[in-house]
């Protein structure tokens, strides 16, 4: 990862705090990989940070009233709505000359890629000066994991059950295409490049969005151990690429660099036939899939090398 | 030093917008309320208002900056008409039920399909059950005053909700009115700065919103419930507290117009509360004894003053520029239901008018206060719900 100036990035996670801001007593699932999120993003992110949470696995997670599990405050907000109020929270904090303070959207695959696109859309064009990192289980896990735009192709979900027949929303590319200053993706099972790629965004000003694969037990239907492993799998076999666009400039980071040499990526089998969403999968299917990651790659590629 | 300014419906909310020192403003166009948007981001622009204005791309998040940006700790501002208003209804129950005192201006017109961008409470009166505190205003003064004393409500600990300012479109939105705009440290002495009991605060973290089992949630309603009660009781002491610091006020409640000895009292909201006092004049001419009242707070509903209204009144004549389908008009159910304890109440006649800025003339409504004495003569309102000036 390129060292932006003044950012203090780690080369190992023992740089990372002891400090615990994701308490005991929180409502995850067990296996959950958004729980790795959170603790990440709070530890990386520090308690001057000031979360905004739309209708989402995490709206559960943080457990309910009169507790909470997030030493953290939080505000909590509509579906469709995380950006904007996360805009309105700065704002304020803009008027009153509250600098040091990270307002960090935090909301699920369904919240940002259908629901609350156009607000997160809106808020990049403004230029607002926050973090949107929209955590990604493919998936609405809260709600029994039905359909959403960032579902891949061939996976069951409950309004899916015979699987999607659509690829996934690009996100990352489209927020790319909003000129904001960082977009990156990243995935728990990193963890060092998803709390510096974090970090790196903390210092930035403007819009700054983060993309974060986080697998789910009972969503993808694989045994809770495992999570860290699926999430492996995933950017071994290039299903899911980690890079990151800063001021408009495409970079593999290095868990996915080595892997445009295709013959480098593990096969797709290792992951689709670990879990249980993608057991009914067809040879043509799975073919499918594969052409598709090629076509993604091949854009990496072009984006890479910058021609 | 006051001033009197000769201005626009919208321009004058935008001033009293400024006059209350709002911080931040998130609002989205739409007809016919653009021009308040305009002119806020004429003032961030040219300097003379210090707020930070957040150009959104919905209406719906501009109730949720709106929301963001109180829980942040500033005094909130938006606008918005009829489509935009339906779009947020989804964090207008949000800004309620947070116990956010945003104050929103509501330039009403009437809902789609067809497009019509006129007169109509259909937008504002269909928000009736959102937890929003409602006043409609009858010119550009009320406008005015009724922003700066929104906030004053609003922000006071026993309230903690929003509210919204009312004004029907064209009628008061585009047309200039002189306006007395006081001393602005006078105002800034009757509403000091936005002082809240909670923040989304690094340095006092609390979770805000998160999930509330059954065993609490009836809790969280019976506050708001008890929330609008306390505003009810302090809206005419704010009015009267207004009056005694700038010298004008509007009726608390209920503006009351010849009501004291009136046999037949006209009920109405906004504009067509003043056409109604032209009419009121014009029959007592004619030797007959009519009053007008006019609802500024249609939430919390003035329950006690319409029953206090109606003990000598043997008649009342409700005008609603609104139905509600498969019923009457809002205002004609409320003004029922405040009634129903009394024994012997006045007979009540409904009235739809003026709805998609369809013009309510004086002559509209003493045509419907005939009809309602030919009710008082035969002793039962023989047709509750009647509309007005339907083309044959």
């Amino acid at each position: 990862m390129d060292r932006l100036e003044g950012v203090k990035t780690m080369a190992t996670l023992k740089e990372l705090t002891k400090e615990e801001y994701f308490l005991p007593g929180n409502a995850t699932c067990a296996g959950c990989g958004a729980a790795v999120a959170i603790r990440l993003a709070q530890k990386a992110l520090g308690p001057r940070t000031v979360f905004v949470v739309p209708a989402c696995c995490t709206s559960v997670i943080q457990s309910a009233f009169p507790f909470t599990a997030f030493a953290t405050p939080c505000l909590n907000i509509a579906f469709e709505a995380a950006a904007a109020a996360a805009s309105g929270v700065v704002a304020a904090y803009e008027k009153k000359g509250l600098k040091d303070v990270t307002v960090l959207a935090w909301a699920g695959d369904g919240g940002t890629v259908d629901i609350g696109i156009q607000a997160l859309s809106g808020a990049a064009e403004r230029g607002t000066n926050f973090i949107y990192v929209c955590y990604d289980n493919e998936a609405y896990g809260n709600t029994g994991f039905q359909r959403s735009g960032s579902s891949p192709y061939g996976s069951q979900t409950t309004t899916t059950p015979t699987g999607k027949k659509e690829h996934k929303k690009d996100v990352p590319m489209i927020m790319a295409a909003h000129g904001i200053p960082y977009v990156a993706t990243a995935c728990i099972s990193y963890p060092l490049d998803f709390v510096n790629k974090l970090k790196k965004a903390k210092e930035m000003v403007g819009t700054k969005y983060i993309q974060v694969l986080t697998p789910c037990p009972p969503g993808w239907r694989y045994s809770t151990e495992k999570t860290i492993e699926m999430g492996r799998l995933a950017v071994q076999t290039g299903i899911w690429a980690l890079f990151e666009v800063e001021h408009g400039r495409f970079k593999l980071s290095s868990p996915s660099a080595t892997l445009i040499d295709w013959s480098k990526r593990k096969p797709l089998e290792e992951y689709v036939k670990a879990q249980g969403r993608f057991n009914q999968l067809t040879p043509e299917d799975i073919d499918e899939i594969k052409r598709w990651i090629d076509e993604t790659w091949e854009n990496y590629k072009r984006l890479q090398l910058n021609v | 030093m006051t001033q009197v300014i000769i201005e626009t419906g919208n321009r004058i909310a935008g001033l009293a917008c400024k006059a209350a020192r709002a911080e931040v403003v998130a609002a989205y166009p739409i007809t016919p309320q653009t021009t308040v948007v305009e002119q806020i981001a004429e003032l961030v622009e040219g300097g003379k208002l210090d707020a930070k204005f957040i150009s959104v791309e919905s209406e719906h998040s501009a109730m949720a900056a709106c929301i963001g940006a109180a829980v942040g700790g500033a005094r909130a501002f938006t606008a918005t008409s009829a489509h935009g208003l339906a779009l947020m209804h989804e964090m207008l129950h949000w800004a309620s039920a947070a116990r956010l005192p945003i104050v929103m201006a509501v330039v009403n017109r009437a809902m789609g399909p067809p497009w019509n961008i006129w007169a109509d409470f259909s937008d504002s009166l269909s928000q009736r059950d959102t937890g929003w505190i409602q006043f409609y205003c009858a010119d550009n003064q009320e406008i005015f005053d009724t922003i700066i004393q929104a906030y004053k409500l609003c922000e006071d600990k026993r309230v903690f909700l929003p509210a919204m300012v009312c004004f029907e479109g064209f009628i008061l939105s585009h047309t200039s009115m002189p306006v007395k705009i006081p001393d602005q440290k006078e105002i800034d002495d009757f509403l000091p700065p936005y002082n809240p009991p909670w923040l989304i605060d690094v340095d006092n973290p609390l979770s805000h919103g998160s999930i509330v089992y059954p065993e609490w949630y009836m809790e969280f309603r019976y506050f708001m419930y008890e929330a609008m009660e306390n505003a009810g009781k302090l809206i005419p002491e704010i009015d009267k507290e207004y009056e005694r610091r700038f010298g004008f006020e509007h009726g608390g409640h209920i503006e009351k117009y010849k009501c004291e000895d009136a046999d037949l009292i006209i009920l109405s909201m906004g504009t067509i509360g003043s056409e109604a006092k032209l009419a009121v004049d014009n029959l007592r001419k004619q030797g007959q004894k009519v009053g007008t009242a006019r609802v500024r707070v249609f939430r919390p509903f003035p329950k006690d003053e319409i029953l206090n209204l109606s003990k000598n009144a043997q008649m009342l004549t409700v005008i609603d520029r609104q139905v509600s389908y498969g019923m009457e008009g809002p205002l004609h159910t409320e003004a029922k239901a405040s009634l129903y304890s009394q024994t012997n109440s006045p007979l009540i006649a409904g009235f739809i008018a003026g709805l998609g800025g369809r013009d309510v003339t004086m002559h509209d409504i003493e045509t419907m206060v005939k009809k309602s004495f030919q009710y008082l003569k035969a002793g039962k309102v023989e047709k509750e719900v009647q509309w007005i000036g339907l083309r044959e």
